[in-house]
């Protein structure tokens, strides 16, 4: 009941100017921007690359996105693509999205992400086991996954929306931040519900919790259905809250989404211009 | 090797920037007469006095002062179109009546919210997310009760009384005026009504709201001033029912004013209610109860959850997020649509609350109040909580009405049941567990009007508020808050 | 030449929208001799369609808050008063004269806003606490029972259809009205007025046709937990009340000859619709004076 107060107090905030102007360029510098198609191709993949480097030319000035989200096979193709960009390749992992698969296979998935020079690895908990109350499986998974990582990062996709409630959300949490991730994500976009305000809340309270028992900082990424940049604003916002400056980076904070930087984009240029901005005016790769 | 404290770093450099709700839609006169008869009639003294923004100390407008004439009038007004008009309406155009009013504060909603938080301090946010809509709802509630009285009470034949005086606090203006309005229109009454002095211009926009919806002259009236406009109201002979919202010690005035007559009488007073965690409850969920029932509108509630008790292993956590939970509440100017917390009403109430942190530090209390700014103008007091307390503390017994809490542990529940009860007030409690059998046995031991069970602060037309003990008696809202306006 | 006047084609009213009858079928009712409309023949695939529909919108209607359900009916009430030059001329159309039919439009408005105010109180009125000797938190409340079949009266166009669908909506459920066969025209326009008043799709689905083609399936369907049926006919009673035998269906038979009787306006007409709840919950009895209730 908390949870949904405290998020219409977080929604009911009115975010204005130059605080927009800030939360608009701080939210384009936390995306992931993300390809995840069972129909990609190399081409979607390079032109999603380009995209990322030239989001919007015609307005200097703009931050880039934080990386490019893609499945292992394509990371190379990614890396090649953004050498010298400063953009980070991001890959999904462990049999993506379901994760119904042997640890063999999901190591393997891992490795092959990592050989190929993924700075990032979002992986997904096993769900099955999660609801099978094999909460030990589920830890060894994640702490397993986070050693083969090395020096990559390891962002840890809870698939909130199956979980079924706030409760088993914070249990997740929990586990997910105590076997190693240094984040914990929201979803895997495939589903539906994805990411919410009220889940974000719940996974930000457990990172807050855990950074005062240890001092240790885990980020945090919501994932799927934040097409607008109203609601990018209100995760912010909540983040702000919640967690503080130390958060609001995106060392520590990322938006999973693929046409929230379209939006976000717009919205940039309209608060410098005054006017409504159209989508025909803004390229979609 | 010393540990490094660890704190989350509010201070992030992405400030808010003002969002002012705009003013240029709402219509406010300069000078306000008295509603007597369905008409706006000069005082018999031709005297005014000024109504003042909290948050600015600037003059809004100036309204009436009502002295014993002019309630005569209104009193005379209330009972020709009781005897005349309304006691002869069938049931259910009376209801049709009402339908109209609530339609129209809808229609007024945003004009009214700004009027509201201009008049009394409380945030904008407030005022329209709550208030307002709150207020309707209450309309429309009470509008389906006109005709069906008959199945409120099984086997009584229910009678209207025939004119109620009825006076309304400075913390919920429109608010109130709806509680005490709704249920007595539908229930075949007339009112006369006098808003709180500080507080005076949302009662005077629904006077000019019940005229557009072509309520009958005299059925209700609405007139202004302070005590003694009160006090006339409650002791003219020809008024038959009294309900009064607000300070415990007026509530026993006005008892006694009324002893030996015939008149009946709601009261609906103070209270200093506890607001009770446990270590098994949704702790982050409770830290934002116990936010909302103290901070929220400045404190300004009669039921505020002022007296908090925590059970000992999980104090630590529970302050260290409540105080977490603090850096993030505005305060600032009401009209904003991102302020928490706004003005508070008045300068002489400002000034007891002041004088209550005093008493509190030097009864040897801690005194811990977050970090923001206030205005240089206006009347504002920052959230504040005082620990290192107990029951004997004035702090701990008297009622504050403002942003300031008052923290104590507890070990067991039969311990948290006695001290919770042990105050003569008895309006609401909070209890925080996710243990259904502790809530029920909970809920079922504290002597109070209304339990907040994992939640606080919730308001229903349907659902009846009001105390025990010297919290007042009678109940507003829900089939319960019918009685007090019929007689069987 | 004067202005040549666009005529009306009455459809039926399914999922909030006015498609035809599947079956592509028409009737004619007349008024003595004049024809008054070609209405649609609505077939058992248009009455399997509805229930769908309804069984759609049971969900999201019986979840809105009572207040919520009380504001559309209101607004219900609201948009009848708007139309009611239109509805006086169509009751004139099928036999009325004016001033029944204004009396008839007038009482209708009326009772929808009377049953707009039960919404959010007869729960108040029906549910109880019970002081159960056992240490537990023991409620009672009614929850409306699904899906209702309504049967309209059939003798009037307006009152006897509102009287029927306003106190079986006010609780949540939803419902499949087959409109009066001699007089529909006003069932049609009246499904407008739903239509503009908030009123989710397939809260109320609106068929016109027989009774002798529909009424089986209305009484037999599976998924219609209850029956609501306008009429005195003793016969066609039984009929239905062993059809709804299969699955348990609720059946209640009301006479609405007496349109204008103040017993039509009365919150048993809601209680027949709904079920009742009971919850158990134990309390622990630790503390000072005993707890329970």
């Amino acid at each position: 009941m908390g949870i949904i107060d405290r998020i219409d107090r977080i929604t009911s905030r009115s975010i204005k100017d130059e605080t927009k102007l800030q939360g608009l360029k701080l939210a384009l510098n936390m995306v992931d921007l993300t390809t995840l198609e069972g129909a990609d191709t190399e081409n979607k993949v390079r032109q999603l690359c380009n995209k990322a480097q030239h989001l919007h030319d015609a307005y200097p000035g703009l931050p880039t996105v934080a990386a490019v989200c893609v499945y292992p096979n394509f990371v190379k193709t990614a890396k090649q693509c953004l050498k010298g960009s400063g953009i980070n390749v991001a890959s999904v992992a462990t049999a993506f999205p379901s994760g119904q698969s042997s640890l063999e296979v999901k190591l393997l998935d891992t490795k092959i992400a990592i050989d190929n020079g993924a700075e990032e690895v979002d992986m997904v908990i096993s769900r099955g086991k999660f609801h099978e109350g094999d909460y030990n499986f589920v830890f060894d998974e994640i702490a397993t996954i986070k050693e083969a990582c090395g020096k990559s990062r390891l962002k840890v996709i809870l698939e909130t929306g199956e979980l079924g409630s706030f409760d088993k959300v914070r249990k997740a949490s929990d586990i997910a931040i105590l076997a190693g991730a240094d984040f914990i994500k929201t979803s895997t976009g495939k589903i539906s519900p994805a990411a919410t305000l009220p889940v974000t809340l719940v996974m930000l309270e457990a990172i807050k919790d855990h950074y005062y028992k240890t001092g240790i900082q885990v980020g945090m990424k919501p994932a799927g259905g934040i097409s607008n940049a109203k609601l990018a604003l209100q995760y912010l916002m909540l983040v702000k809250e919640t967690l503080g400056a130390d958060w609001l980076t995106n060392q520590w904070f990322r938006f999973g989404a693929s046409s929230l930087a379209n939006d976000l984009l717009m919205q940039i240029v309209k608060q410098q211009t005054g006017v409504y901005q159209s989508k025909d005016y803004f390229s979609k790769d | 090797m010393t540990k490094k404290t660890i704190k989350i770093n509010f201070d992030t450099g992405w400030d808010l920037a003002p969002a002012p709700e705009s003013t240029s839609h709402i219509q406010l006169n300069e000078q306000y007469e008295l509603f007597i008869g369905g008409k706006w009639v000069k005082p018999s003294s031709g005297k005014y006095f000024a109504t003042v923004n909290p948050a600015t100390e600037e003059k809004i407008a100036m309204v009436a002062d009502a002295n014993e004439k002019d309630v005569d009038k209104a009193v005379k007004a209330a009972r020709k179109a009781y005897n005349e008009v309304w006691s002869k309406m069938p049931a259910k155009e009376r209801g049709k009546y009402i339908y109209r009013i609530a339609r129209l504060i809808q229609e007024k909603a945003r004009e009214l919210a700004v009027i509201e938080s201009m008049d009394g301090g409380k945030p904008i946010r407030e005022s329209r997310d709550v208030d307002v809509p709150l207020a309707a709802a209450h309309f429309f509630y009470y509008a389906g009760w006109a005709d069906k009285l008959d199945y409120a009470f099984p086997n009584r034949k229910p009678q209207s009384l025939g004119v109620a005086g009825q006076i309304t606090p400075w913390n919920f203006p429109l608010l109130m005026a709806a509680w005490k309005i709704a249920p007595a229109l539908a229930t075949g009454n007339t009112v006369v009504l006098k808003p709180a002095e500080t507080t005076p211009l949302t009662a005077l926009k629904l006077a000019e709201i019940i005229q557009e919806a072509g309520l009958p002259d005299g059925v209700v009236n609405i007139i202004t001033g302070a005590g003694e406009t009160g006090a006339a109201i409650v002791n003219h002979n020809d008024v038959d029912k009294i309900a009064f919202t607000g300070s415990t010690g007026v509530g026993k005035i006005i008892q006694n004013a009324v002893a030996g007559t015939n008149k009946k009488v709601t009261l609906e007073l103070g209270g200093k209610a506890a607001n009770i965690i446990f270590e098994d409850a949704a702790l982050d969920q409770a830290v934002e109860g116990i936010i909302n029932g103290i901070y929220f509108n400045q404190g300004h509630v009669c039921c505020a959850g002022s007296r908090l008790f925590v059970e000992e292993s999980v104090y630590d956590i529970v302050l260290r997020k409540l105080k977490d939970r603090m850096e993030s509440l505005i305060v600032g100017n009401p009209l904003d649509k991102n302020t928490d917390i706004g003005a508070i009403n008045s300068k002489e109430q400002l000034t007891t609350i002041n004088n209550y942190l005093k008493i509190g530090k030097s009864e040897g209390a801690e005194m811990y109040q977050s970090n923001c700014v206030v205005p240089k103008k206006g009347y504002w007091c920052k959230p504040t909580l005082f620990t290192n307390v107990s029951q004997s503390n004035r702090i701990v017994q008297e009622e504050i009405f403002g942003p300031v809490l008052a923290i104590q542990t507890f070990r067991t529940v039969a311990e948290v049941i006695e001290k919770a009860n042990n105050t003569p007030f008895g309006l609401s409690a909070g209890v925080w567990t996710d243990k259904g059998s502790k809530l029920f046995n909970l809920s079922s031991q504290l002597k109070a009007g209304i339990i907040w069970g994992n939640t606080f602060n919730k308001f229903d037309p349907t659902s009846p508020f009001g105390g025990y003990k010297e919290s007042g008696f009678g109940r507003e809202g829900g089939l319960h808050g019918l009685k007090p306006y019929l007689k069987f | 030449m004067s202005r040549l006047e666009i005529l009306k084609t009455y459809k039926i009213y399914i999922g909030g929208k006015f498609p035809r009858t599947e079956s592509g079928r028409y009737y004619t009712p007349k008024n003595g001799s004049t024809p008054l409309a070609n209405i649609c023949l609505s077939s058992r695939k248009d009455f399997r369609n509805a229930v769908v529909s309804a069984r759609d919108a049971f969900g999201g209607w019986s979840g809105a808050t009572a207040y919520n359900r009380s504001q559309i009916l209101y607004r219900i009430a609201e948009m009848l008063e708007g139309r009611k030059a239109q509805f006086i001329d169509e009751l004139t159309k099928q036999g009325s004269t004016k001033a029944t039919a204004e009396k008839e439009v007038n009482v209708a408005i009326d009772r929808i806003i009377y049953y707009a105010g039960w919404a959010d109180k007869y729960t108040q009125l029906f549910s109880t606490v019970n002081p159960v000797a056992t240490s537990h938190f023991n409620f009672t409340l009614p929850e409306p029972t699904g899906v209702v079949s309504i049967i309209a009266p059939e003798d009037t166009s307006l009152i006897g259809l509102v009287s029927a669908i306003i106190p079986v909506i006010t609780s949540g459920n939803t419902c499949v009205v087959l409109a009066s066969e001699n007089k529909p025209l006003c069932a049609i326009t009246f499904a407008e007025v739903i239509n503009s008043s908030d009123v989710p799709g397939g809260v109320i689905n609106i068929l016109t046709g027989t009774r002798k083609e529909l009424q089986s399936h209305m009484a037999s369907h599976m998924d219609v937990n209850a029956l609501l049926y306008a009429g005195s006919d003793k016969k066609e009673i039984t009929a239905l009340q062993k059809q709804a035998v299969e699955n348990l269906k609720r059946v209640v038979v009301r006479d609405f000859s007496t349109n204008y009787d103040e017993k039509h306006n009365n919150p048993y007409y809601i209680e027949d619709f709904v079920e009742m709840k009971t919850t158990w919950h134990p309390i622990e009895k630790i503390g000072a004076a005993g707890s329970g209730y």
